[in-house]
């Protein structure tokens, strides 16, 4: 007999209440694509498992005027099904559809990713870039917290006890908008980023109005390189805007030398990946439109 | 906690089952079930050795636990052939040795069948990356994706 | 393309491409690996591993394990008899009884994370994993040394007292890791280097990488009462299962019988021993069948790898490319016991080329890793890739067409090795001939590209096999071996049984049987299934033809030379014999009873003559200067296959060797933290190469047949696995103007290698 119980959650409050009476002990199981890899290598045993997946406000995703809202749980292989998403936040899409194999897409979610907490975690730099908004609902309460504040460190978050997280919601988008994320990995599938940088930026003409840029995997959490950001708005993404914005973004990096990559390879990525987003993003903005490969 | 009784549907077939709540579903399939066709290569969701599907969605069943099959459609690699009759991806898999030791073989059919059911026209680098979570060491992969792309072809003249 | 004979050529079958026959079952899932079995009753097996790379075990107090409810035995090193000082063949390699009990359960020492110290088995694997928790074992920490120079240093912590260098000139007086020095010369070495106009000198090193099959070991053994024990277990060699677990727990090899199970990928790493003395010794003391399997990171904790090494060469050449002198140092890491293929990394270092005068040193030095096991062609994918990216140097320097260059130099018929062996029929200057007109090698570089090309060698091996050919009532035929099938084997067996019976592929049936069922058979492994299991069945199939014609010379009343073979059937020789209508196989199984009982034939041989192989292989591919990522555009791989029995499973062969190469090149390496503990034990960060990561894998199979092989088979799989690092790296080489001497050149390294050479290159 197992210590572990298994729930299955009908609503949101439900779920809070669950964890709630957890007492730190209790898991959010949504595509499992994390939780059962660490329960399986002891780093992780829980007491109770709370399913999220029968609950339709964090499995759907919903448009009100242009702004998506994504229910946390909702399956990546689902997110990148959705047209309309799709076309408006290519980059967060593309961000979402690169977490694992064609299998974990099946299972894995965008909020699963995001409270795992890892600092190289795919989906979050994108939505960093685009200033995604996080719904966490409590026992008691509904809070929201931009995106970039919602990691504390590697593995932490910044929920209280008994709180889950619900949605993301995307700010709607203006016209002449693009996005796009890169990662560096060494293979082309199947690896953890070394470096993740995501590029939002909005243009009109050939000068880029605004500019956000999220990068991970080269500090305890993903950062929002608002130096970057500066960088680019106002400018015409000219060589001397993009060697200003690379070098913002190295010069935020406080990577470390692991089995993955070495501070100096970091370092270095960052610049190069957030030329080449960049690029990406300004040709998308000006209705130019890319595939991943 | 008690095990838990799970009612599913497994390659067509309403089946129930007990397990405990942090039983994997591959462990089940294989342990319980007597369904040994999927393999665990890692456990952790890196080879695909133990893919199926679940409501016709591609997933590793090592990374999903057993209870959450509970009113879902299970298909697993024994569920591939019809009777005697072995799907044209198996077919073609033999015909072109696209199999050496034959342990990732299950998985790569059901993966494969998966991509063929939602694109009968896949590019090569579409199969490949469709395919990137599940792990060969004997072949390379060249056969195997000109089997895919080989049976692709004839489901798109079959649908002509 | 299915079960068509093949009409044109000299064969009716051999070089045809039917489907194997174990198709149906690996393609539905109902083919049974070693996993796969179960036993009613049976306990769960789990062991208790060591997490530190180096320590004195004090002692081990396993009474809370023994007493939790549903534990039914638990061993260690006690459990298992000291074993004498003797070293025996495991497949290419050779191993240490003394060494192999302390490997599968560690006695005074535990020598790497991963090893093994105890052993439960219980009636659910939860309860067994909750066991071993409760396993005290007093350890005192040692310093360990992970690294092969480390580990060399007179100063290196020592991981055994006993072991002083063998073949150490002047001879070793204390004990040190150097476990081994050997040393192969031919010519005048210093005269060659003094003659020579070019001299090239490059240190490179490599790091272990895992054979990565995607089937962890897995075991199931049963002890019975009367002291008989079955084994299934995932093995390239259940004869070598049989041999070790007999001398490993004191049993008579004819008292235990295993029965392989379909194995999911060896490449030499299955031919050795971990669970099945475990799981043996665990039932005979729990009276139940007990199940074993190792988790990914146990496989890669503790199961062998290839070794990693530190190569030296130094080549000495004319102007005109002719090659004058050969130099080599190879040390190479053998992890916490003695037995790296160093040997065999030394003898094939130069023989892709005929070379005057040679000399080779190498030294087998133990640390605290996993002890090495084989992995396809062992030791010489590390001498090649120093070599063979010296010898790319050379053709750099003198401007000559990388094939060309080893054209000139190449090895034929006659030429004299640096390892004692003269050359018989070979096909080094057919394949690089080959490779040089094939599709690829004609297809200008595109832009951004580069082509790296290099060459590859290994010796293959024959051994023992046994054989039987029998008849059934209705005339089918059932061909017994006893070597598991890991690539396509028995479809190949099949057909050169078809071949030599003269009846259709679908009317033999071959089998693989377990010990007890079939003589002695040496490993899967060497590449000398085809080779020397294909001699003995095509022998056995000779035998059966004797005897079927006897059959036919009683039933007609003739003489017995009075009778041929031919097309599957027993004719008379001549009309002066008589005339008879043919009879088959079918009409003479039908009259067995009368002629003389059941027909069968068998054979048993240690095959010799074994056809050594060569390969070439050719990459085109692009670096992205800014990230240090390789992408490969186009592959070939030609390769001397003898005759080509199945060519499917020939060319499955090339192309799963290169790819696994290129991962050799690329990202595959074991990384330790200071603790010497392994940081990457699983296949997300031990990154063998996916799907997207690569082409299509050409091939080109050069038929030289062998002609010491009825069919000229020549052994095939090992080969194509030694030129892939090399060809990467020479391209790399072309592609950037920058010379990596160290495996992998993995994108950080092969960045900061680019970056370190930039103000040299801008001064240029």
């Amino acid at each position: 007999m197992s210590d572990v119980q298994y729930k299955v959650a009908k609503t949101v409050r439900e779920a809070a209440s669950l964890m709630l009476a957890a007492k730190g002990k209790g898991r959010i199981l949504a595509g499992g694509t994390d939780l059962l890899v660490q329960m399986k290598s002891g780093m992780v045993a829980p007491g109770v498992i709370i399913d999220v997946k029968k609950i339709p406000e964090m499995t759907t995703i919903t448009d009100t005027k242009g702004s998506f809202r994504i229910g946390a749980a909702t399956p990546a292989a689902v997110i990148g099904e959705h047209k309309k998403l799709k076309k408006t936040w290519p980059g967060v899409v593309e961000a979402i559809n690169l977490i694992g194999s064609t299998q974990v897409q099946g299972r894995a979610s965008a909020g699963g990713n995001l409270c795992n907490a890892s600092p190289a975690a795919d989906s979050v730099p994108a939505l960093v870039a685009a200033g995604a908004v996080v719904t966490i609902q409590g026992p008691k309460t509904r809070r929201q917290v931009p995106v970039e504040k919602f990691a504390a460190g590697p593995g932490k978050t910044t929920l209280k006890p008994g709180e889950i997280v619900v949605s993301m919601t995307l700010p709607a988008r203006p016209r002449g908008a693009g996005d796009a994320y890169l990662r560096l990995i060494p293979r082309t599938e199947m690896d953890i980023a070394v470096v993740g940088c995501g590029v939002s930026l909005v243009m009109k003409g050939d000068t880029c109005v605004s500019a956000r840029v999220g990068l991970g995997a080269v500090a305890p959490t993903v950062l929002l390189v608002e130096a970057a950001g500066k960088a680019l708005t106002g400018s015409k993404l000219d060589d001397a805007a993009l060697d200003a914005a690379a070098n913002a973004c190295s010069a935020a990096c406080r990577p470390i030398d692991d089995k993955r990559g070495t501070i100096r390879y970091r370092t270095k990525i960052a610049g190069v990946l957030l030329r080449r987003a960049t690029a990406i993003a300004r040709d998308r903005a000006n209705g130019i439109s890319h595939q991943a490969h | 906690m008690a095990k838990i009784h799970v009612t599913t549907i497994i390659n067509g077939a309403p089946t129930e089952f007990l397990c405990e709540p942090n039983q994997t579903l591959l462990d089940v399939l294989r342990d319980n079930l007597g369904l040994t066709g999927s393999k665990e290569g890692c456990g952790s969701g890196d080879c695909g050795a133990c893919s199926v599907t679940i409501d016709g969605r591609l997933v590793c069943s090592c990374l999903v636990l057993a209870p959450e099959a509970e009113g879902a459609k299970v298909e697993t690699i024994e569920g591939m052939a019809k009777g005697d009759k072995l799907h044209p991806l198996q077919k073609k898999f033999i015909e072109m040795a696209a199999l050496q030791c034959g342990i990732c073989t299950p998985g790569f059919l059901v993966a494969s069948r998966a991509l063929l059911e939602r694109n009968n026209n896949p590019t090569e680098t579409e199969i490949r990356f469709w395919l990137a979570g599940n792990l060969c060491r004997c072949t390379g992969y060249d056969k195997i994706i000109h089997a895919v792309l080989d049976v692709a072809a004839e489901m798109r003249e079959t649908a002509k | 393309m299915s079960n068509a004979p093949n009409t044109s050529g000299k064969y009716k079958w051999i070089g045809s491409r039917p489907d194997r026959p174990d198709g149906a079952d690996k393609v539905t899932g109902r083919a049974r690996f070693a996993a796969d079995f179960n036993l009613p009753g049976q306990l769960i097996g789990r062991v208790l591993r060591s997490p530190h790379a180096h320590a004195r075990i004090k002692s081990i107090d396993a009474s809370k394990a023994e007493a939790l409810p549903g534990v039914k035995a638990v061993v260690t090193a006690k459990d298992f008899p000291e074993q004498a000082d003797l070293t025996v063949p495991a497949g290419e390699m050779q191993v240490n009884l003394r060494d192999i009990t302390r490997n599968i359960m560690a006695r005074e020492k535990v020598l790497y994370e991963g090893h093994a110290v105890a052993a439960v088995a219980a009636t659910t694997d939860a309860i067994a994993k909750q066991a071993l928790s409760l396993i005290k074992v007093d350890y005192q920490i040692l310093p360990h040394v992970i690294d092969v120079g480390e580990a060399m240093r007179p100063d290196a912590p020592v991981l055994h007292d006993h072991l002083m260098t063998d073949g150490a000139k002047p001879p070793a007086t204390k004990a040190s890791n150097i476990a081994k020095r050997i040393e192969f010369a031919k010519g005048d070495i210093a005269a060659g280097f003094a003659k020579a106009e070019i001299v090239i000198e490059r240190d490179y090193t490599t790091q272990a990488v895992h054979q990565g099959y995607i089937e962890p070991h897995a075991a199931l053994a049963s002890a019975s009462e009367d002291g008989q024990v079955q084994v299934w277990s995932t093995t390239q060699g259940h004869f070598q299962v049989r041999g070790f677990c007999a001398r490993l727990l004191n049993i008579e090899t004819s008292q235990i019988r295993v029965t392989p199970s379909e194995i999911g990928g060896g490449f030499g790493g299955k031919t050795v021993v971990y669970l099945e003395p475990l799981a043996i010794r665990l039932s005979q003391k729990s009276g139940k069948p007990v199940k074993m399997t190792m988790s990914r990171e146990d496989v890669f904790r503790a199961s062998g790898p290839a070794p990693g090494g530190n190569v030296k060469v130094k080549i000495g050449a004319m102007k005109d490319g002719r090659i004058v002198a050969a130099h080599c140092e190879v040390a190479m890491q053998a992890g916490a016991f003695p037995g790296s293929p160093v040997g065999p990394a030394c003898m094939c270092s130069f023989a892709c080329y005929d070379i005057d005068n040679i000399h080779v040193v190498g030294f087998d030095v133990v640390s605290n890793r996993p002890k090495v096991a084989a992995y396809r062609a062992p030791g010489a994918p590390i001498s090649a890739w120093a070599v063979e990216s010296t010898i790319d140097l050379l053709s750099q320097q003198l401007k000559m067409d990388p094939i060309d260059l080893r054209l000139k130099n190449a090895a034929t018929k006659g030429t004299k090795t640096h390892y004692g062996v003269t050359f018989g029929t070979i096909g080094m200057v057919e394949t690089l001939e080959a490779a040089k007109a094939s599709p690829h090698y004609q297809t200008p570089v595109k832009p951004g590209f580069a082509r790296g090309v290099a060459a590859g060698f290994w010796f293959n091996v024959g051994a023992d096999s046994s054989a039987a050919a029998h008849v059934g009532e209705d005339g089918s035929v059932t061909v017994i071996s006893g070597n598991p099938d890991i690539g396509g084997s028995r479809a190949s067996l099949a057909l050169m049984a078809a071949e030599e019976l003269g009846v259709d592929y679908d009317k033999v049936r071959p089998v693989i049987a377990d010990t007890a069922s079939i003589g002695f058979n040496f490993v899967t492994g060497g590449s000398r299934v085809t080779f020397a299991t294909g001699l003995a069945v095509v022998n056995s199939v000779r035998d059966l033809i004797r005897e079927l014609k006897g059959r036919a010379a009683k039933t007609w009343n003739v003489d017995p030379d009075g009778v041929i073979w031919e097309n599957g059937m027993a004719k008379p020789a001549g009309s002066n014999v008589g005339t008879f209508e043919p009879l088959t196989i079918a009409q003479l199984a039908a009259t067995a009873g009368r002629t003389g009982g059941p027909i069968n034939g068998h054979a048993q041989l240690n095959v010799t003559g074994a056809g050594p192989g060569f390969g070439v292989h050719v990459v085109d591919l692009a670096v992205d200067a800014d990230t240090g990522i390789v992408s490969i555009g186009r592959y070939t791989a030609a390769q001397d296959v003898g005759t080509a029995i199945h060519p499917s499973y020939v060319e499955g062969q090339l192309q799963g060797g290169a790819v696994q190469g290129i991962g050799w090149a690329l990202n595959e390496e074991y990384i330790y933290n200071a603790e010497g503990r392994l940081s990457n034990p699983g296949f997300l960060d031990y990154r063998i190469p996916v799907a997207s990561d690569l082409p299509m894998i050409e091939t080109v199979l050069v038929e030289v047949p062998n002609p010491t092989h009825p069919y000229g088979v020549r052994g095939v799989g090992e080969v194509p696995i030694v030129p892939p690092t090399a060809a990467v790296g020479n391209a790399v080489a072309r592609a950037t103007g920058v010379r990596m001497l160290d495996l992998p050149m993995s994108p950080p390294k092969l960045s900061a290698a680019l970056d370190a050479a930039l103000p040299r290159m801008a001064a240029e």
